[in-house]
């Protein structure tokens, strides 16, 4: 979600400076935290676990003073814990949510453990500042970032769990260390001697931690690049798998908020006497909510009643200070503000525009976007004391942590927050104003004030969730192009239109400069060599709008792609030969997943049955390239995807099993703003969808033949949990005006109103 | 109170009889498996058997399950129902769950669907898309649903 191409040697002290500004918590370089938070880690996540007792490695005291020059990213006692069994569980510093880090990183650090693929279990932290992303300084489930930016980090802490075990082997049998060597969770020693992990475990907790260790050879690893099932899957294909929402403590109950109708909105009157009749409804409570708003909580035994007693409720609201949003004056509006430039993010010499033997003026309009993840929003709270627990599916524990104690007026190391297991989030479950968390927290606070001394579970409906904003936000492009009869772009004049997603948050001061959001730019131009002047405009609109899988490069790689394609077809070039030609020989990645993806979708070789015709795009997005050649058809009026094959440079495949996932899945959020449906619009201030009857989303009719290829590679891995997104809606609308002659440039796609190029 | 029978088991529910399945099996009883989407039919998240069918739990009051058998995720995975076991085999080698939310919904409406084919039928491609087409999947498992279908169709065959 974070834009890759900011200067990243400047992020995590930004970043940290910020975050611990907007928390009071301080960053991770601190000399104070590591032990004190590796104690508490190992009691808590392993030791205490007395049921299964696992051996949590500790970092050493007394002599093992260079060990302390460790972060606490850097040390195995809060990722590794091997019990006397030789079981070894691995802690993922990041929420899994679908993505499948949960397996990715453990087979990471199995990998240099040289532990046994078959003894490897994960569990999800906390907001420890153990769990940071080790570059950002926060923690951080996005941006596609969770392997490429751990991949040394778990590879580091393996390699130190395993120096530890040989250290401890080395010891009990007083042989030299060198003696040794480690065979899939065994220590093998002379003549013929070995021990298992699990029997060392105790020994080698003992010991200091190494700062540094020798990693593998790539060409030697056995369990990173090879097809693995995800360890999860057992449990997620039999009930028993447990997200957030399956948490339960006792005396819990659920809380269901009735939110305003318009985004920032208030009460003028509650009348809540027929919901205070509802069987099972402890309480009715007035609360504060994000963006000002005021809304009335409903708490009870249950979802069920609960939700009757919101039903219930008598209320008026007072909308009179709210800016009421209406999508049809928004796009009306976003016209007007194109026709003059923006901010400029490029620049280029626009004078051949209007001598330009070719001419193209086009305008795009992109909707606004519900994530609409499976599981709904929820999060519990335990108050207790002068501390406080969370569990919540978050991608940034961190955050949500500092927020929850602002709310509860407690010191961020007074809260806890314990990640769970998350049915799917493509950003929405990271929110720099952690409104469902606060929501949450404001709620509990006002149960324990109304006398209730219980846990409290927030549950959000499917439509709080649709109508409850932050939304991809609704972007409106205009490019003017010059070409010449060869396709070669003379001048390009591009306007974007949309609102700043940082803008307001912890991270505008890092995302936006010069009056431009990272975020809505990105994916622009690059790398084609074009003469374009972009400038951008941001408006203020009362939505609140948010990262959505794959960010900016939603919309950017739909305009680049559809655009280009339209200029090689009117000049009759091949859109492969005129991609490949625009690469040159500075892109050999991008050149790499075009001609993998054309040489096994059979593309320009094989004849398509009558009425379809091939598509094709390619985009970079968080480093890494993926390029679709599909085959798409007409059929009653509508656009159909009948095939998509994927070719995918992203680096090294850790688990390419994970990697095919990844794409298809991205591919099928890519064609869901594509189809009828996919769009999410506002009259009189109120969102008009409320479910999956008026938000739709893809079924499995509408899923295409799919075949993911990925470029052999053994370079540092790079993101893949977003790239499958941004050339899927290209490809397909680019096939799509081959058949018709009409360039698609609205999604999601009408083709009634398609004029012709 | 409501008396219901679940997974061959008679369970008394203290609940409105309005209530939805869904939140007395969730709520009451403990039985997590069972997921909440939308609460509106609209996503299959909440599929269950109710006496072989398979049906939306979340809009199906327990009034309307009285005297007749409730059949859950849990005990349809456990091994001792042959379809469900050879659902949850395919599911589990065909690494079909990403989030793994809907996927409780997913192999109920897949099981149902496999105990209605005739004895050694396989299923067309479409006859398995339509027999899915209620049950959304956000994170777009859809190519490996269908192998998996396909696949525990071949093995029941």
């Amino acid at each position: 979600m974070l834009p890759t191409h900011i200067d990243s040697t400047e992020l995590p002290r930004i970043l940290q400076r910020l975050m611990a500004e907007a928390s009071q918590q301080q960053p991770e370089d601190t000399a104070a935290l590591p032990r004190r938070s590796f104690l508490k880690l190992a009691g808590v996540g392993g030791l205490a676990l007395g049921a299964f007792p696992h051996m949590a490695m500790a970092q050493a005291t007394g002599k093992g003073a260079a060990a302390s020059a460790l972060k606490p990213t850097q040390q195995p006692s809060a990722f590794v814990q091997i019990a006397p069994n030789g079981e070894v569980t691995v802690t993922q510093n990041r929420l899994e949510f679908g993505q499948g880090v949960q397996t990715g990183l453990p087979m990471i650090l199995a990998e240099e453990l040289d532990a046994d693929w078959n003894l490897v279990r994960s569990k999800s932290g906390t907001n420890d500042p153990a769990y940071h992303d080790p570059l950002f300084g926060m923690h951080l489930t996005g941006g596609s970032n969770s392997i490429k930016n751990s991949y040394t980090q778990y590879r580091e802490l393996g390699a130190r769990a395993r120096a530890m075990l040989l250290s401890a082997a080395a010891a009990r049998w007083n042989v030299d260390v060198a003696t040794l060597r480690t065979q899939a969770g065994t220590v093998l020693g002379p003549n013929g001697r070995k021990l298992g992990y699990g029997e060392l475990a105790e020994a080698a907790m003992a010991l200091p931690v190494p700062e540094k260790v020798t990693l593998k050879d790539p060409k030697d690893f056995r369990i990173i690049g090879r097809p693995t099932t995800r360890l999860d899957a057992r449990a997620k294909s039999s009930g028993r798998q447990d997200f957030g929402i399956d948490v339960r403590h006792a005396g819990q109950l659920t809380a269901v908020v009735a939110h305003p109708p318009v985004f920032g909105a208030r009460l003028a009157s509650v009348d809540d006497s027929a919901a205070r009749a509802v069987k099972g409804v402890k309480a009715v409570l007035r609360v504060p909510l994000d963006r000002g708003a005021e809304g009335v909580a409903v708490v009870a035994d249950g979802y069920w009643p609960a939700k009757l007693g919101r039903d219930a409720l008598k209320l008026q609201w007072d909308t009179g200070a709210a800016e009421k949003v209406d999508s049809d004056k928004q796009l009306v509006q976003y016209r007007e503000l194109a026709k003059q430039p923006g901010a400029r993010k490029f620049d280029a010499d626009m004078a051949p525009l209007a001598k330009a033997p070719r001419q193209l003026d086009a305008e795009f309009v992109f909707p606004y976007l519900a994530h609409a993840p499976m599981e709904p929003l929820n999060c519990t709270v335990k108050l207790s004391g002068d501390r406080a627990e969370l569990w919540v599916g978050t991608q940034s524990a961190g955050l949500d942590g500092a927020a929850a104690a602002r709310t509860l007026g407690l010191k961020p190391e007074q809260v806890r927050v314990n990640v769970q297991m998350a049915g799917g989030g493509f950003g929405r479950r990271f929110v720099g104003s952690s409104d469902v968390v606060v929501e949450a927290c404001e709620v509990a606070k006002a149960a324990r004030a109304a006398g209730l001394d219980a846990p409290v579970r927030l549950l959000w409906s499917r439509e709080d969730d649709i109508k409850g904003g932050y939304y991809r936000p609704m972007h409106l492009h205009r490019a003017r192009i010059g070409f010449d009869e060869r396709g070669k772009v003379l001048a390009w004049d591009h306007v974007i239109v949309g609102q700043s997603i940082t803008t307001g948050t912890v991270f505008g001061d890092l995302m936006v400069k010069n009056g431009i959001d990272a975020t809505a730019v990105e994916g622009m131009r690059d790398p084609y060599p074009l003469p374009m002047r972009l400038t951008v405009h941001h408006p203020k609109v009362n939505v609140p709008v948010l990262w959505w899988r794959s960010v900016g490069s939603t919309h950017t790689a739909f305009v680049m792609e559809t655009l280009l394609d339209e200029i090689a077809r009117s000049t009759k070039q091949d859109p492969v030969a005129y991609r490949m030609q625009l690469f040159g020989d500075k892109h050999p990645r991008h050149r790499a997943a075009l001609q993998l993806a054309v040489d096994r979708s059979g593309y320009g070789k094989k004849q398509l049955p009558a009425g379809r015709a091939w598509g094709v795009a390619v985009h970079e997005s968080f480093e890494s390239v993926v390029a679709y050649v599909v085959e798409a058809s007409v059929k009653d009026g509508q656009p159909v995807l009948h095939r998509a094959t994927a070719g995918v440079h992203c680096n090294l495949a850790v688990n390419p099993r994970s990697v095919e996932a990844q794409v298809q899945g991205a591919a099928v959020m890519g064609l869901s703003m594509c189809l009828p449906g996919g769009a999410i619009t506002l009259k009189d201030g109120e969102v008009q969808q409320s479910n999956f009857g008026d938000f739709t989303v893809p079924r499995i009719t509408d899923m295409p033949e799919f075949a993911v290829h990925i470029v052999p590679s053994a370079e540092p891995p790079k993101g893949i949990g977003e790239p499958g997104l941004p050339p899927l809606a290209p490809a397909f609308a680019n096939a799509i005006a081959q058949l018709t002659g009409k360039p698609l440039r609205q999604l999601p796609f009408n083709l009634a109103d398609a004029k012709p190029a | 109170m409501s008396s219901l029978n679940i997974n061959g088991r008679d369970r008394t529910v203290d609940a409105d009889p309005g209530t939805p399945i869904l939140w007395a099996l969730r709520d009451t009883l403990g039985m997590t498996g069972t997921k909440f989407g939308c609460g509106a039919a609209l996503c299959g998240a909440c599929t269950v058997h109710l006496d072989g069918q398979a049906i939306r739990s979340c809009i199906t009051p327990i009034s309307a399950a009285e005297g007749k058998k409730i059949v859950t995720i849990e005990a349809a995975t456990d091994g001792s129902d042959p379809v469900g076991a050879a659902v949850h085999t395919a599911w589990v080698k065909h690494d079909v769950a990403q989030c793994g939310y809907c996927q409780s919904g997913q192999i109920m409406s897949a099981t149902a669907f496999l105990k209605s084919q005739p004895k050694g039928k396989q299923p067309t491609a479409a006859e398995i898309d339509a027999a899915m087409a209620g049950n959304i999947c956000r994170c777009g498992t859809y190519a490996r649903i269908r192998a998996a279908v396909a696949d525990a169709a071949k093995t029941l065959a």
